[in-house]
């Protein structure tokens, strides 16, 4: 079984995020690393070729710096990887984000599965992944907690607010993966000696056939007109608990109307 | 004027409250149509009316309710090409998201997910949205074809405008392929009895310093009407269900009072409750740093401090 997992590089969440003057994130002033929600796709993949055969391509989408995600997932144990890269794509939305993936993914011969993380840590819009399967044509399986695969067929589980449901899909298909699937592997030495052995290439928007229109900021189908900074928050009063801190918690609530 | 589409969240014609929220702010932008998907719609009609819905475009097939998204994202295009609305407004969950992801494919569209404000301007519907854990409020706007829109709860207060909800049946064919991933089981979790917790006005969670026992995070939620939320790490021991997370990789929370107790407060967590009005925190650690988000907290036990809590605030209603 094939596999392509989609990846993305992020800033670090840990990290003082914000916006260039462009109002599009900034990825050049913070520390940047692979979206820790993909790490659950690379690690499914991964198990699923170790349990049989075939290989797991990495894809990401983004400047230099994005060919770390690409590493990450290798030494992690990905076969090889492609890095979409063109000074076009800054400022691209959900939008041709999906169709420069679509595009990737039908250059790297249709795979039997593509896997993705619930969504970016970054952008946490969370549709990217149905959007390429509809520009595929393909049905996707998403937000699994956890997934099988039989033969020409998957099956995931749900575990949504009211219900647990049990999705299935023949395959190819794509499926996106929780942060509850798997406990995600560390590179091992050996992981991360062979991965500079592994290969990985880079395409641009020639290489897709993707027009420079249809990509990049100025293309961009929802633009950012401002942002702000939200104010600091005041702190308040914080007591120590002598023996009264409940009661003067419950004096606090019923001041404010809450009670 | 157009119309706004706006898509039902109902169970089985029950109306939710963020329907009435999102028939609010299409008014502002136009004419709004509901578009009710399912069956007892009957049911729905008069709270739909009472909120301003002129139209409900009714889609009765049972092809668009046991699969996932995409013939949901299927009918709604229909629907639009039919009606050429000015916007269409989604409530802000995972399977609504995903279904505004196809829709925007196959109308040509922009899409913005998770507004936490919609402005109207000389015919501009402007989109405020949190960025990077809310540290940030974004304004931005769609510039190509029809925007899609999904609101998150709490960003109105819904006012009612009596209309006529006239129901327009909508004769959908679902695809082969759009009934690709089919849901082949339901398992109805048992109901808490508690509120939705994006929808609820009060959150009391619990975290690491419950060591497990969410018996006093509980009991004061009871006392308070209040739903119950869990941080990551509460969810990642196993001691609550990941449908109760709130942070990054759960649910975003805006209630007027969030309650976090034995919560440090990491940036995960605070990306899911720091919208929260009036923010309450109980932790051991006075250096955890949710206490620079709160309004009152207290630096104590949970085991002693929420207890003595449900406790006052019992006896001052029995009072």
């Amino acid at each position: 079984m094939n596999i392509v997992v989609c990846v993305k590089y992020v800033p670090d969440a840990q990290s003082d995020r914000t916006f260039s003057d462009d109002k599009t994130t900034d990825r050049a002033g913070v520390d940047g690393l692979l979206s820790e929600l993909d790490e659950y796709a690379v690690e499914e993949a991964l198990k699923l070729v170790e349990a049989g055969e075939g290989e797991v391509t990495v894809v990401t989408i983004g400047p230099d710096e994005a060919a770390e995600a690409v590493k990450k997932a290798l030494q992690m144990g990905a076969d090889k990887g492609v890095h979409i890269s063109d000074d076009a794509i800054h400022g691209s939305d959900a939008v041709a984000t999906s169709l420069l993936l679509a595009e990737a993914i039908k250059k790297i011969g249709q795979p039997d599965l593509i896997l993705t993380g619930m969504g970016s840590t970054d952008g946490l819009m969370n549709i990217v992944p149905t959007m390429v399967a509809e520009r595929l044509g393909l049905p996707a399986v998403t937000l699994v907690s956890s997934l099988e695969v039989n033969g020409s067929t998957v099956t995931g589980r749900r575990d949504g607010d009211t219900a647990s449901e049990t999705i299935e899909a023949s395959l190819p298909a794509l499926v996106s993966v929780t942060d509850q699937t798997n406990e995600p592997r560390y590179p091992s030495f050996k992981g991360i000696m062979a991965a500079k052995k592994k290969p990985v290439e880079t395409w641009s928007l020639g290489d897709l056939g993707v027009d420079a229109g249809q990509v990049g900021l100025n293309n961009a189908w929802v633009q950012v007109e401002s942002f702000e900074a939200r104010p600091p928050r005041e702190q308040g009063q914080v007591v120590t608990d002598e023996g009264d801190g409940g009661t003067k918690l419950a004096e606090f609530l019923s001041t404010h109307k809450f009670v | 004027m157009a119309e706004v589409l706006v898509l039902v969240d109902h169970t089985d014609g029950q109306v939710k409250k963020t329907t009435a929220e999102l028939l609010t702010i299409a008014r502002e932008i136009g004419t709004p149509s509901a578009v009710f998907v399912g069956s007892n719609v009957d049911a729905a009609r008069p709270r739909l009316a009472q909120f301003g819905a002129e139209k409900v475009y009714v889609v009765d097939n049972p092809d668009v309710t046991g699969y996932l998204v995409a013939p949901l994202a299927e009918a709604l295009a229909t629907i639009a090409e039919q009606a050429q609305p000015a916007a269409i407004l989604l409530p802000t969950t995972a399977h609504y998201k995903e279904a505004a992801g196809r829709l925007a494919i196959k109308l040509n569209s922009g899409v913005i997910t998770d507004a936490t404000g919609v402005e109207v301007a000389d015919g501009a519907v402007n989109v405020l949205k949190q960025a990077f854990a809310a540290s940030y409020t974004t304004r931005s706007k769609v510039t190509q074809g029809t925007p899609i829109i999904t609101v998150k709860p709490n960003v109105t207060a819904p006012t009612a405008a009596q209309a006529s909800a006239t129901p327009v049946p909508v004769e959908v064919t679902v695809s082969d392929a759009a009934k690709g991933a089919k849901i082949t089981e339901t398992k109805p979790k048992e109901k808490s009895g508690r509120p939705e917790l994006t929808e609820a006005a009060i959150v009391v969670s619990g975290g690491r310093g419950t060591s497990g026992d969410f018996s006093p995070v509980e009991a004061l939620a009871d006392t308070l009407g209040a739903a119950v939320g869990a941080s990551r790490a509460a969810v990642d021991a196993g001691w609550y269900p990941h449908s109760n997370q709130v942070g990054q990789t759960g649910k975003q929370v805006s209630p007027q009072l969030y309650v976090a107790a034995g919560i440090s407060g990491a940036i995960q967590h605070r990306a899911g409750m720091q919208t929260s009005k009036t923010i309450v925190a109980i932790n051991k650690d006075e250096e955890a740093p949710i206490f620079e988000l709160v309004d009152f907290g207290v630096v104590g036990d949970l085991f002693q401090v929420l207890p003595q809590a449900t406790e006052a605030i019992k006896s001052a209603k029995n009072g």
